[in-house]
């Protein structure tokens, strides 16, 4: 009888849980925030999927005779220093900022996720290591941490995105270990209990799907943030390496020209700031519409 | 207050220890051969055997571990290999640069923010409100080095108001100060207006206006005091990012402070260099989140005696 009960209590959390999420989702698209958010990252994704086809030069291809030239109508951005095509590097340099933003935030939360979850189902001593040496991830500005990783291993793309991951992961830690804390004491967690589930399987099947909207909330909040941080980091010449071609990059290029070539400057730091903008748009109306704790 | 302070320093004891293990690892527990990295690019394999036998490399790493950070505690932080000469005294001479940068920065945000956040709450909905939400979004979104570039295109290149680069003044400060600041200024807006909206619906406030205490009183001495809390909060969260932050935009005005010196570092490998540098960050990181935490408890005593 009392497993009966406790079953289709739980089968009534889940249903509930379906309806939430769709009823998010309304929330979410009557959120004008998020819904232009959505549509400008919509827009920037289809442009990097399809860089070839928008891209009107070779965005590596250099040419003597076109150096420094100003926007027109054949340069829609203009040239750099090397007479390369800042319109179809622009365009090219979006995939390498979404590439790090997504590379990262997965990559952080495999990390955090799972710390967090241990940290806070297990509990005790391995709770007590864990947090503090988290504690300690975080006391490290990231970016100088960051820095000092690639310092230590190379500049290029895959270290840029285990860099940044090593950085970033005590900030999910320190979300879920909270969330898993409350929601061991649930009813539904003791029931699945009682019903002989084992830890892990409880924390797969109950407690993940619960602290899920939590995680996505923070996730589309601070997925801007890897993204500005491989900007910095290639600014610096310590992140993306050509030929792949990065804003932060194109960036520190521009800083010897500012006098003769604004566009050089301008142009790269303006795709960023769009980027994250949208981001930021996104998570803002992602945080209403999924979860009113975290306004 | 005496016992907390003294109860929270202690409790900086095993967070520094842990950050010193993280760095010693950083460079030493990696995969692969410190000696070589710590050796000129161009170095034989047997000059990396010296280097290795003169360094001990070839002892257990918690005996080298405990070797290196009993150096650090009487001061001996190694010496730069780009320079020859102790780390420590260098670093200690180019603190204060950056100390002054980051507390103009956080001085230049609170200064801007705080009065745009109260009016941005208090005319809710109005034009200066608009003009905030939309200026905090967009001081979130900009990359601070581009700001930095873009101020310097405008202000130094363009108005030649104020120099782009250097540290011969106080205008020298400016430019670096807006652009480190701009992120924190934002954020510190948005807060502010959010836990003034959320303050001013307090039964207290209620009570404050229906005794007939003028709007100003309200505002300033019973909403934003109580809101004051959450900002300072959030400048603690920042302090992390800001004290980072220097490393990108002192290399942008070519400012002598920490931060360039530890991009040097970074750059030449310099590991003595860029350990010291991520060990005295990390420090002030967790002083100032300790006094942080001492300014809370001194302004809330529910905390001192929880």
């Amino acid at each position: 009888m009392a497993e009966r009960l406790s079953r289709s209590d739980i089968q009534v959390l889940e249903t509930e849980s379906v309806s939430l999420w769709r009823k998010s989702f309304r929330r979410l698209m009557k959120n004008r925030t998020a819904v232009v958010g959505a549509a400008l990252l919509v827009g920037i994704m289809l442009l990097s999927i399809f860089a070839p086809v928008v891209a009107t030069h070779n965005p590596t291809e250099q040419s003597l005779r076109n150096q420094l030239r100003p926007p027109s109508s054949e340069h829609y951005f203009g040239t750099d220093d090397l007479g390369r095509d800042i319109f179809s590097r622009v365009i090219y340099g979006s995939r390498i900022s979404l590439l790090v933003g997504v590379g990262v935030m997965t990559l952080r939360g495999i990390i955090g996720i799972t710390v967090g979850m241990v940290a806070g189902f297990v509990g005790g001593r391995t709770d007590h290591i864990l947090m503090r040496i988290s504690d300690a991830v975080i006391s490290f500005p990231g970016i100088l941490l960051a820095l000092a990783i690639m310092a230590i291993w190379g500049a290029g793309l895959v270290n840029v995105i285990i860099a940044l991951s090593v950085v970033g992961w005590p900030q999910f830690t320190r979300l879920v270990r909270a969330e898993v804390l409350s929601i061991r004491e649930r009813e539904y967690v003791e029931a699945a209990r009682g019903l002989g589930l084992s830890d892990v399987g409880i924390m797969i099947r109950h407690v993940f799907p619960n602290i899920l909207p939590l995680i996505i909330v923070y996730a589309s909040l601070t997925i801007s943030a890897p993204i500005v941080s491989e900007a910095a980091l290639s600014f610096l010449g310590l992140g993306i390496q050509p030929p792949d071609v990065s804003w932060g990059r194109m960036l520190s290029g521009a800083q010897r020209y500012m006098r003769v070539a604004w566009w050089m400057a301008t142009i790269p730091g303006l795709a960023i700031t769009l980027t994250v903008l949208s981001f930021n748009l996104l998570g803002d109306g992602l945080r209403d519409a999924l979860d009113p704790r975290m306004n | 207050m005496l016992n907390y302070t003294v109860k929270r320093l202690l409790q900086l004891v095993p967070v520094l220890l842990l950050i010193s293990v993280l760095v010693f690892a950083l460079v030493y527990a990696i995969p692969g051969d410190p000696a070589r990295m710590l050796a000129p690019p161009d170095a034989s394999d047997e000059e990396i055997d010296r280097i290795a036998e003169r360094l001990g490399l070839h002892r257990p790493l918690p005996v080298q571990y405990g070797d290196w950070f009993l150096g650090v505690l009487q001061g001996d932080w190694g010496n730069s290999i780009s320079w020859g000469r102790p780390v420590l005294p260098d670093l200690l001479r180019r603190l204060p640069a950056t100390l002054q940068l980051a507390g103009l920065s956080v001085l230049f945000s609170v200064g801007v923010a705080i009065p745009v956040g109260v009016l941005s709450a208090t005319k809710q909905n109005s034009l200066i409100d608009s003009v905030s939400r939309v200026g905090s979004l967009l001081g979130l979104s900009m990359p601070n080095f581009w700001v930095g570039m873009m101020l310097i295109l405008l202000f130094a290149l363009q108005l030649r108001w104020l120099p782009a680069s250097g540290r011969r003044g106080f205008e020298y400060l400016i430019l670096p100060a807006i652009t480190l600041g701009t992120s924190g200024m934002a954020t510190i807006m948005r807060v502010t207006r959010s836990t003034m909206l959320e303050v001013i619906r307090q039964d207290y406030v209620r009570t404050a206006r229906s005794k007939g205490l003028s709007e100003r009183v309200v505002i300033y001495k019973h909403t934003l005091r109580n809101a004051l809390i959450s900002v300072i909060t959030v400048i603690g969260l920042q302090m992390g990012f800001r004290l980072g932050g220097t490393v990108v935009i002192e290399r942008v005005f070519a400012y002598p402070g920490l931060g360039q010196l530890a991009y040097q570092g970074m750059m030449h490998r310099d590991t003595p260099m860029i350990m010291g540098n991520l060990m005295l960050f990390a420090t002030m990181f967790c002083l100032i989140n300790l006094l942080v935490d001492l300014i809370y408890a001194f302004v809330d005593p529910r905390i001192r005696y929880g």
